[in-house]
């Protein structure tokens, strides 16, 4: 029935309109691999570059040689060990952050009194630079986990408390109105209206601070990990091995090119509900 | 006081304090009003049209005079509200939209579904309810908030200019639909309104505010057969055009004493 509908809907275009698509169609294509050769294109150059001696490969290493000491690493499991520290730690610090932020901006909505209370003090801890805060960190609760999940709660979650805040304040008032003809408590407004009203923009303030979490938690094994993708690239530096180090950043991007994509996925299937 | 009576106001007075000082809103206000009629407020915009509704429906406390309400049971009576948007929830389909208030109150219930169901097909919105809101017209969409509120079944519905915000043709339909909707539930209404056709095709009763404080003006019972009249054929008839004439006046004289 559904295919049916579909051809009769192609065959109904116009000449222009197919063209139209078809336009379309070519210049996606055209992206796609442009993009491929453009990555491939760096590597093939960076490659001959380091063969033929432009650079030197001791400091800027070369595809193979990363490519090499990948097989090498995941082949003795010590680089899924620390690949999987660094995961776990981001992903501990992420949902911290949103189980901290969630409750206290609730908390804000439910009595703005204490919102106008501590926003400033917020702001005021939300434009320090982070990082500023580790070694703080690193004397109260010592090197490890402990403090390398703090180190990366400690870059999103004052921005994120504030974005909810105010996200959950511009709840149209009249809808709230709305919930009180209806003889509803300011609870089930918050339940009813509010949350679920604010849900995009929950996705998009989580999307953020995914990143700020990684982000935190890297600073983190920097400064006081003995595990993790961060040691690893401190590690390989004071030591030479800039295979290492180029390795942990690409294993990074990667990470974060999986994260963004799985959370786009996920906000599209939101809001898609929503509609 | 006839003994149908179901709501009175008595010398109802309304004040807000801001960094401008007091805000006399409503002073004096006193009217009553019979179970099962229809009551319309004209005024001008601004003049506090909405706080007398929201005084009746007890989201605010009047700062003098006494609202009563007269009921057989002594229960307290419930009160449905309609506001000038529908705010149906885009997140929730139509059939989840109506039974929001049900939700709230705790009494989703067979007998208060089998209610929605049938209200759904009595006004033809079964078809519509899986729908998400955002695919029906705006004519839809207060028809459904309506629906909304029945589901409550209300004893006195306060409406709160919900035709403003629909463009002028969805208007004209709607606002003789939920007129119709309401009188065969049976049920008391008040409209409040700045349009004065709407007021007198809709209404038995016609009151007048005056804006600043807000008092009553003058109060004009409606007095000609709507039910059964094709509704263009109310809008045409000559005591239609006198009552608007006779409001216009007021309205006029009003801003003249201004």
């Amino acid at each position: 029935m559904k295919k049916k509908k579909n051809d009769i809907k192609s065959s109904s275009f116009s000449d222009g309109q197919k063209a139209y698509l078809l336009n379309i169609k070519m210049q996606k294509i055209f992206i796609i691999w442009s993009r491929i050769l453009i990555f491939a294109g760096f590597l093939i150059l960076w490659q001959i570059s380091s063969d033929f001696g432009w650079i030197d490969d001791f400091y800027f290493s070369s595809p193979l040689a990363i490519g090499s000491l990948f097989l090498h690493d995941i082949k003795d499991m010590s680089l899924l060990h620390h690949i999987g520290i660094t995961l776990m730690e981001s992903g501990i610090s992420f949902l911290l952050i949103i189980l901290c932020s969630l409750l206290t901006a609730t908390l804000f909505w439910f009595y703005p009194v204490l919102g106008r209370m501590f926003e400033p003090f917020l702001i005021v801890l939300n434009s320090l630079p982070k990082s500023a805060l580790a070694p703080l960190i690193i004397v109260w609760l010592g090197t490890g986990s402990k403090t390398i999940i703090l180190c990366g709660m400690s870059v999103g979650v004052f921005g994120c408390i504030l974005n909810l805040y105010q996200t959950f304040q511009q709840t149209d008032p009249e809808r709230l109105k709305l919930v009180e003809t209806l003889g509803g408590t300011r609870m089930q407004a918050f339940t009813k209206v509010v949350f679920p009203g604010n849900l995009p923009a929950f996705i998009s303030v989580s999307k953020v601070n995914i990143g700020l979490a990684l982000v935190g938690v890297i600073i983190g094994e920097f400064l006081a990990g003995r595990r993790g993708l961060g040691f690893l690239i401190i590690y390989g530096s004071q030591t030479f091995k800039l295979d290492l180090v180029i390795l942990s950043i690409v294993i990074l991007c990667f990470i974060a090119m999986i994260i963004y994509w799985g959370l786009n996925v996920l906000e599209k299937k939101i809001t898609l509900r929503i509609g | 006081m006839s003994n149908k009576s179901f709501l009175h106001l008595e010398q109802v007075g309304f004040s807000y304090y801001s960094d401008l000082g007091e805000v006399e809103v409503i002073k004096d206000l006193s009217f009553s009003i019979e179970k099962g009629s229809f009551t319309a407020f004209v005024g001008p915009s601004g003049c506090g049209k909405s706080t007398i509704l929201s005084l009746i429906a007890g989201l605010l406390q009047p700062t003098a005079g006494y609202i009563t309400f007269y009921s057989e049971d002594f229960n307290a009576p419930k009160i449905g509200y309609m506001l000038q948007h529908d705010h149906l929830l885009e997140w929730r389909d139509v059939y989840h939209n109506i039974l929001l208030g049900l939700e709230i109150q705790h009494k989703v219930n067979k007998e208060n579904i089998n209610l929605v169901d049938q209200l759904l097909e009595k006004y033809n919105l079964s078809e519509v309810k899986k729908q998400k809101p955002s695919s029906l017209s705006g004519g839809m969409r207060q028809r459904i908030a309506l629906i909304r509120t029945l589901a409550l079944k209300p004893d006195l519905l306060l409406l709160d200019e919900p035709f403003s915000a629909l463009d002028y043709q969805t208007r004209l339909t709607v606002s003789m639909d939920v007129h119709d909707i309401i009188k065969s539930e049976q049920k008391t209404a008040i409209l409040v309104t700045h349009d004065i056709s709407e007021a007198i095709s809709m209404a038995d009763t016609v009151i007048l505010l005056t804006k600043s404080p807000c008092q009553a003006k003058s109060i004009i019972p409606i007095e000609f057969e709507k039910n059964g009249v094709s509704r263009n054929a109310v809008r045409k008839s000559p005591l239609f055009q006198e009552y608007f004439d006779c409001i216009w006046r007021d309205l006029q004289d009003e801003k003249k004493e201004k």
